[in-house]
């Protein structure tokens, strides 16, 4: 965005290739509502967007943003600094104004904040608008004075500040609205509208997006929490488990009202370790089910794991992370279940944890993750956090009739079988379903207890010893199958930085923004946190430093959760770790100074 | 996007993979199992251990019902007891200490075609496990749960149960146990079982009669089977019996099994108590309930492939 200081009457239109528009107000307001509302016009116009918002920690609600980045091209984060705040109370204002870039535009509510509240100094480092966002509404929608409907009117107010198609949002409201009374459409777009005709004469410039260069892409706009949902249910998952807590409930919710349409079925139980024992009990009957849960409840499953470990049963964990440990923050981003995730449980449980990168990546994974836990019989941890669970994207539509799996038991009888066969040519283990006729009337047990090959019981030291190798090399085996990361920028210079998780789109975006001002700093992430892919020794050998982006604490280590698991692979003390447990995202700029700082 | 491994479905999970089919003999020509057939494992429990004969009479019951092999599906917790599955030629699981009920549950609900055994202890059962009896019964869910109750922690070696009786001396109550004891009757009316039966190893036929009982039920049966520990609380139940000098008397033919409060009255005292049905009511299963909702949805669905019905959600969020 230009700052072009023009004051002429008429306000110039620039044409802008992205925009960050921070929301800010109280979550009764509805802003979640108009973010959405950008985010999906964004992924109907081509373009690429992210969001990002904060919940309130308390039901009644309280200070909430929605800030949502819309660019014609890549968009790799939410954005460090907003272009534009919509502030709809003086503490909305306060709160945020230290996220506009300086020159940025600030509206906010007149009807809310007197101009007199705002200081001399602030006046001339950004630009003000004051609007009676509050009393235009009523005006225009009636009402009692309350303040439902302010936020449509303000979508207006940007649709006109950003020259947004109007058509395509009067569609979507009235999609969003249908089912309902059909005055409930008109009032809204009412508001819309009003909003939309306002005479924003004090503004001295207005933008307009460049076309969107996805061309031709169909976009489907949605959170990581219903991505990853959705891709359970392509992967052919028809049975889930799972007891609330933020920020995972959204998908129990959503898979116990979906699965029902596939013939599946999940279930609200008593606890998180009833949960996983359900979901344990529907894998053994034939299926791949799913648990999932935040950290206290994914504390609860490490038994359950430990067991599905043992006895090779094919089961997905998700764990949507967010700040612990105990009850912690519990609506803010943390990357800190690597621990209990890869280690989480008592004696050698090796298990599979993946992280989702993007909203896009959540869909993927979920499949991926399915397919593993067929394939090697095992426990599969998706781990993804508050971050992409909750923030919306635009992705490149799946082509779900060639990804929609089949993966309902085969109950065809069989000869024999030996579930725990040390002699397997590929040394993984294979269930057979209850339901399923042996011919050699030898029946197979699965068990926590260490056991032979049929899965009967042993104390023999030399079985123990081999059927820990076998659950060790199957995953290793796994492991050769993950292609090696690929290297954002070139495979040599100063820093590398390793990202995973949501922490991806920043550390590329530090990558980009640090190359154009001469820095040679490459990244690569990592999507595999256990069995690690391979590769990554070679490619830590192009770099002076190695710095591992996540958002942990430093531990007695010195470096965060994942640099000291990469460690224990790699022991090399040129890794070294960038963390932080503030609860926020990071900040672009953020990563660049604290990498260039460290390798000083 | 990332790079991802493994996007292609693997092939069955299953061992099915066999390329020769398996000649097998039709069902209608399938004779019941013999004993030898359906055991597995020499059982390790002690020589007069009370759960021998829960064992005995599991058999019986598949012999006389003409179970299949295949559908026989038996799940244990942890404990003495639940040492069950090993024992029986047929598929089983063995499952961590205290959850064998969520377990069960699930492989229930996923594959209503199989009637679920579930076998535990009295530590197992309402000590650890104590919160999923009760959403268990409360749900309804179709299964057969037969608590082996030697009021005593066997495989732990001797502490004091959730069922041991005040004044009752274990490791962990040498002085003898204070605190009061469950009735696990009460417990199972209270958390809305609806088939509710008490019965001893001491009695075989009424112990086949309450498991056939049981399994006929329709929802989430539940049996107090006492199994003696002779190794830890030898002579626990010998006031209910005859051998022993003591009484085993039936619940009264007159007694409404329908009637949760006369049930409950019933259940008043356990020492030596009484044998038989308590309770056994009708009530939607969580089984039918499910399968109730799934009907109604797929209904709405009818005619489209699951890609197609993914396919519409993802239409709405364009
Ligand atoms: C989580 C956990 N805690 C404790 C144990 C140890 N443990 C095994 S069996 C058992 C109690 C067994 O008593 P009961 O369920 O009455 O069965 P019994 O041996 O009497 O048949 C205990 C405490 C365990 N296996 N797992
Ligand atoms: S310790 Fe008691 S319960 Fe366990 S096997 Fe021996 S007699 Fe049976
Ligand atoms: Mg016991």
């Amino acid at each position: 965005m230009s700052t072009a200081d023009d004051i002429n009457a008429a306000p110039q239109i620039s044409k802008i290739s992205e925009a960050v528009i921070r929301i800010a107000g109280n979550s009764q307001d509805g802003i979640q509502a108009i973010g959405g509302f950008l985010a999906r016009l964004a992924g109907r116009s081509e373009q690429e967007v992210m969001t990002f918002m904060t919940i309130p920690s308390t039901i009644s609600g309280g200070p909430s943003i929605f800030q949502v980045r819309i660019g014609s091209g890549e968009v790799l984060s939410s954005g460090d600094e907003a272009d534009l705040l919509l502030a709809f109370y003086d503490h909305s204002y306060l709160a945020h104004l230290n996220s506009l870039k300086p020159g940025g535009i600030v509206i906010y509510d007149s009807d809310h904040m007197k101009a007199d509240d705002i200081s001399v100094e602030n006046l001339t480092k950004y630009r003000h608008l004051g609007v009676p966002i509050s009393s235009l509404t009523i005006e225009a929608i009636g009402g009692t004075g309350r303040d439902k409907g302010k936020n449509v009117f303000a979508l207006g107010l940007l649709a006109k500040m950003f020259g947004l198609n109007v058509p395509k949002l009067h569609k979507l409201l009235a999609e969003r609205f249908t089912g309902k009374d059909p005055k409930i459409v008109e009032t809204a777009l009412n508001a819309f509208n009003a909003g939309h005709n306002y005479e924003l004469i004090t503004a001295t410039e207005l933008f307009q997006f460049k076309p969107g260069e996805n061309v031709g892409q169909s976009q489907v706009v949605m959170s990581g929490n219903e991505a990853l949902t959705f891709g359970l249910i392509a992967a052919g998952v028809r049975f889930g488990a799972g007891y609330p807590i933020t920020p995972w409930s959204d998908i129990m919710e959503l898979l116990r009202r979906e699965l029902p349409k596939y013939g599946g079925q999940f279930q609200q139980c008593e606890d998180e370790i009833a949960s996983i024992s359900m979901a344990i009990g529907a894998s053994w009957g034939g299926g791949v089910a799913v648990t999932g849960s935040s950290g206290p409840g994914i504390a609860l499953k490490t038994e359950a794991i430990g067991w599905a470990s043992m006895a090779e049963m094919p089961l997905i964990v998700v764990d949507v992370q967010r700040g612990g440990p105990s009850t912690g923050m519990p609506t803010n981003i943390e990357q800190s279940d690597i621990n209990i995730a890869c280690y989480g449980g008592h004696g050698d449980s090796p298990r599979v944890v993946i992280a989702p990168a993007s909203v896009e990546d959540c869909f993927y994974t979920a499949i991926e993750a399915v397919n593993i836990a067929r394939k090697y019989s095992t426990p599969v941890i998706i781990l993804s956090d508050q971050g992409i669970a909750t923030r919306i994207e635009a992705f490149k539509e799946p082509d779900l009739k060639s990804l929609m799996q089949d993966i309902s038991p085969d109950l065809s009888p069989v000869t024999d079988h030996k579930p725990y066969d040390l002699s397997a040519p590929d040394g993984i283990t294979r269930h057979i379903a209850p339901g399923t006729r042996v011919a050699s009337g030898k029946y197979p047990v699965v068990t926590g207890l260490e056991h032979d090959e049929l899965g009967h019981p042993t104390g023999s030291g030399k079985l123990h010893t081999q059927m820990i190798s076998k659950r060790r090399n199957k995953l290793k085996k796994l492991a050769s199958e993950f292609p090696v990361p690929k290297i954002y920028g070139p495979s040599e210079g100063q820093i590398l930085l390793v990202s995973w998780g949501s922490a991806q789109g920043p550390v590329q975006e530090a990558v980009k923004l640090s190359r154009e001002q001469g820095h040679a700093i490459s990244a690569v992430h990592v999507r595999y946190i256990t069995p690690l892919p391979p590769g990554l020794e070679t490619i830590f050998a192009g770099f002076s430093h190695v710095f591992v982006v996540e958002l942990n604490d430093e531990g007695f280590s010195g470096v965060g959760q994942l640099g000291a698991l990469i460690r224990s692979h790699i022991p090399d003390p040129k890794i070294r770790g960038i963390t932080k447990v503030d609860g926020l995202t990071w900040k672009v700029k953020e990563i660049i100074n604290r990498a260039l700082e460290l390798a000083k | 996007m990332s790079e991802i491994a493994i996007l292609n479905l693997p092939a069955s999970r299953g061992a099915n993979t066999n390329a020769t089919p398996v000649p097998l003999i039709p069902d209608a020509d399938r004779k019941p199992l013999t004993k030898k057939e359906i055991s597995a494992d020499h059982p390790t429990w002690c020589p007069g251990c009370g759960d021998f004969s829960v064992l005995a009479l599991y058999f019986k019951l598949i012999e006389k019902r003409k179970m299949h092999h295949e559908k026989i599906t038996t799940v244990a917790g942890i404990g003495c007891s639940s040492r069950f599955p090993y024992f029986v030629q047929a598929h089983g699981a063995h499952y961590i200490h205290g959850r064998a009920l969520p377990f069960a549950s699930g492989v229930s609900l996923s594959r209503p075609d199989l009637h679920v055994f579930v076998f535990g202890g009295d530590g197992d059962a309402f000590s650890i496990g104590g919160n999923h009896f009760t959403h268990t019964a409360r749900k309804n869910v179709k299964l057969t749960y037969v608590v082996m109750d030697n009021s005593v922690y066997g495989l732990t070696k001797n502490q004091t149960s959730p069922t041991s009786p005040i004044g009752f001396k274990s490791k962990t109550d040498v002085w003898g146990a204070k605190d009061q004891p469950i009735n696990p009757l009460k417990q199972a009316i209270a958390a809305g079982a609806t088939f509710v039966a008490r019965t001893s190893h001491t009695n075989p036929n009424h112990v086949l009669q309450m498991m056939e009982a049981a399994m006929d039920h329709d929802g989430f049966s539940f049996i107090q089977c006492l199994s003696e520990c002779v190794e830890f609380y030898p002579g626990a139940f010998d006031t209910s019996n005859p051998r022993k000098g003591g009484k085993y008397e039936l619940v009264p033919e007159s007694h409404d099994v329908t009637d949760e409060y006369a049930a409950y009255k019933l259940s008043e005292n356990l020492h030596p108590g009484l044998f038989g049905v308590f309770y056994k009511n009708k009530r939607a299963t969580k089984n039918a309930n499910e399968a109730e909702i799934i009907a109604d949805l797929q209904g709405k669905h009818a005619g489209l492939e699951p890609w197609q019905i993914l396919k519409k959600n993802f239409d709405r969020m364009k």
